[in-house]
C-alpha cells in the first residue's frame, strides 16, 4: 500500500517509520509548504495520484480538512484519513462524509474511562 | 442585509468599514484579540466578534443562521474554505462568499459548495490577458449559476477565423457571438459578418462548449 502522509510530526514521523518497516512506502506530503497553504504540486510530488490512501495529520486543523477534500474530490484517493482537533469541526466534516479522527475525544473517553467516570 | 465577515486583515477590516457605509449590518469575526480590539475602536464595539470563525460555536454566537452573506476573507484558503463550509451545512447560510490567494484552489471551492470565490491574483491574470491580448480566449466573467461564460475572442495573426463569415463558422452549442470591436467601435455581428484581424468578440457560450470553442480558435 502506498501511502501519503501530510505533516511530519510525532504521529505521521512514527506511522511512516512503522507502515515503512512494514513495506508499505510512506512520503510526506507538503510540511515544506504549509503555511502556504496546500500546494497542488507537492501533493503530486508526494506521489498522491498513485497514492492507496492519504492522511492529513498536520497540527493545522483546516489545512488537513482541505487537503484532505483535495485527495478527496481532486485525486480520488480511495482511503483519506483526517486529524481534526476540535471536536465541533470533527463532527462537522465527519457529517460532510470525512472519515475522521478527533484525539481530543479520544483522549477525553480515555481520561473518562480511566476515572471510571463515563 | 445582515453580512458576516470572517477575517479582520486589511480586506475584512475595509470590506466591513464600506458595508457599514452602505448601511447594511455587519459583524466581523477576527481571531487576534488585539487587532479585534483595534477593530472594535475604530468601528465599533458591537460590530466585532473576537473568536475563531471555523469554530460552530463562533458562528453560532455570531447568529450566521440569519445571515444573508458570510464572507470569509482571511489570508488563507484553508481557513476560508473550512468557515464557509461549516456556514453552509451546519447553519444554511445562503451565500457564502470565499477568498481565495491560490486560483488554482478555485474549482475545489466550487465542488465543495462555496457559492462565491473571488481571487485577487486570478483577476489580475484576467486583466493582463484583457490589456496584453496574446490569448485568443480570455474568460471575462462566469455566470455559475446558469452554466455560462462571457468571453472575449480576439483575431490574432495566426487565428483561423481571420477573414472568414460569422455564418460559416461550427459554433459549438449554445454559443452566441453578440458583440464586435473592429478598430475600437463597436457593432452587432450578424451571420454576414467577416471577421478581419484584431478583432474583438465577445459572446456567450456554455461551460460546456468552452473548450472546443477554445480549440477552434487555435492556429490550424
Amino acid at each position: 500500500m502506498q501511502v501519503v502522509i501530510l505533516g511530519c510530526g510525532r504521529v505521521g514521523a512514527r506511522l511512516a517509520g512503522i507502515l515503512d518497516a512494514e513495506g508499505h512506502p510512506a512520503k510526506f506530503g507538503g510540511q515544506a509548504v504549509l503555511g502556504e497553504g496546500i500546494d497542488y504540486d507537492v501533493l503530486r510530488q508526494a506521489g498522491i495520484e498513485t497514492a492507496d490512501a492519504f492522511l492529513a495529520l498536520s497540527d493545522n486543523d483546516n489545512s488537513n480538512i482541505m487537503a484532505s477534500q483535495i485527495a478527496q474530490r481532486v485525486f480520488q484517493v480511495k482511503r483519506v484519513i483526517v486529524r481534526i482537533y476540535d471536536p465541533g469541526r470533527n463532527e462537522s466534516f465527519r457529517d460532510m462524509g470525512l472519515e475522521t479522527m478527533c484525539p481530543t475525544r479520544v483522549g477525553v473517553d480515555r481520561i473518562e474511562a480511566l476515572l471510571g467516570v463515563n | 442585509m445582515y453580512i458576516v465577515v470572517i477575517g479582520g486583515g486589511k480586506v475584512g477590516y475595509y470590506l466591513a468599514k464600506a458595508l457599514l457605509e452602505e448601511r447594511h449590518e455587519v459583524l466581523l469575526i477576527e481571531r487576534d484579540r488585539r487587532r479585534a480590539m483595534q477593530i472594535a475602536n475604530d468601528l465599533g464595539e458591537g460590530v466585532v466578534l473576537r473568536g475563531d470563525g471555523a469554530e460552530a460555536a463562533t458562528l453560532e454566537a455570531a447568529g450566521v443562521s440569519r445571515a444573508d452573506v458570510v464572507c470569509a476573507v482571511t489570508g488563507e484558503d484553508e481557513d476560508n474554505l473550512v468557515v464557509s463550509q461549516v456556514a453552509k451545512r451546519h447553519f444554511s447560510v445562503k451565500r457564502t462568499i470565499a477568498r481565495i490567494n491560490n486560483p488554482r484552489n478555485e474549482d475545489i471551492f466550487i465542488k465543495l459548495g462555496i457559492d462565491v470565490t473571488v481571487s485577487a491574483t486570478q483577476f489580475i491574470i484576467s486583466l493582463i490577458e484583457q490589456e496584453i491580448p496574446t490569448t485568443p480566449f480570455v474568460n471575462l466573467l462566469t455566470l455559475r449559476g446558469i452554466g455560462m461564460e462571457i468571453v472575449d475572442l480576439y483575431m490574432s495573426d495566426d487565428c483561423p477565423w481571420v477573414g472568414r463569415r460569422i455564418g460559416d463558422l461550427a459554433l459549438p452549442p449554445d454559443t452566441v457571438l453578440s458583440l464586435l470591436i473592429h478598430d475600437g467601435a463597436r457593432s452587432f455581428p450578424t451571420k454576414d459578418t467577416v471577421l478581419a484581424l484584431g478583432d474583438h468578440l465577445i459572446g456567450l457560450t456554455s461551460l460546456e462548449s468552452e473548450a472546443r470553442l477554445h480549440e477552434m480558435l487555435q492556429p490550424v
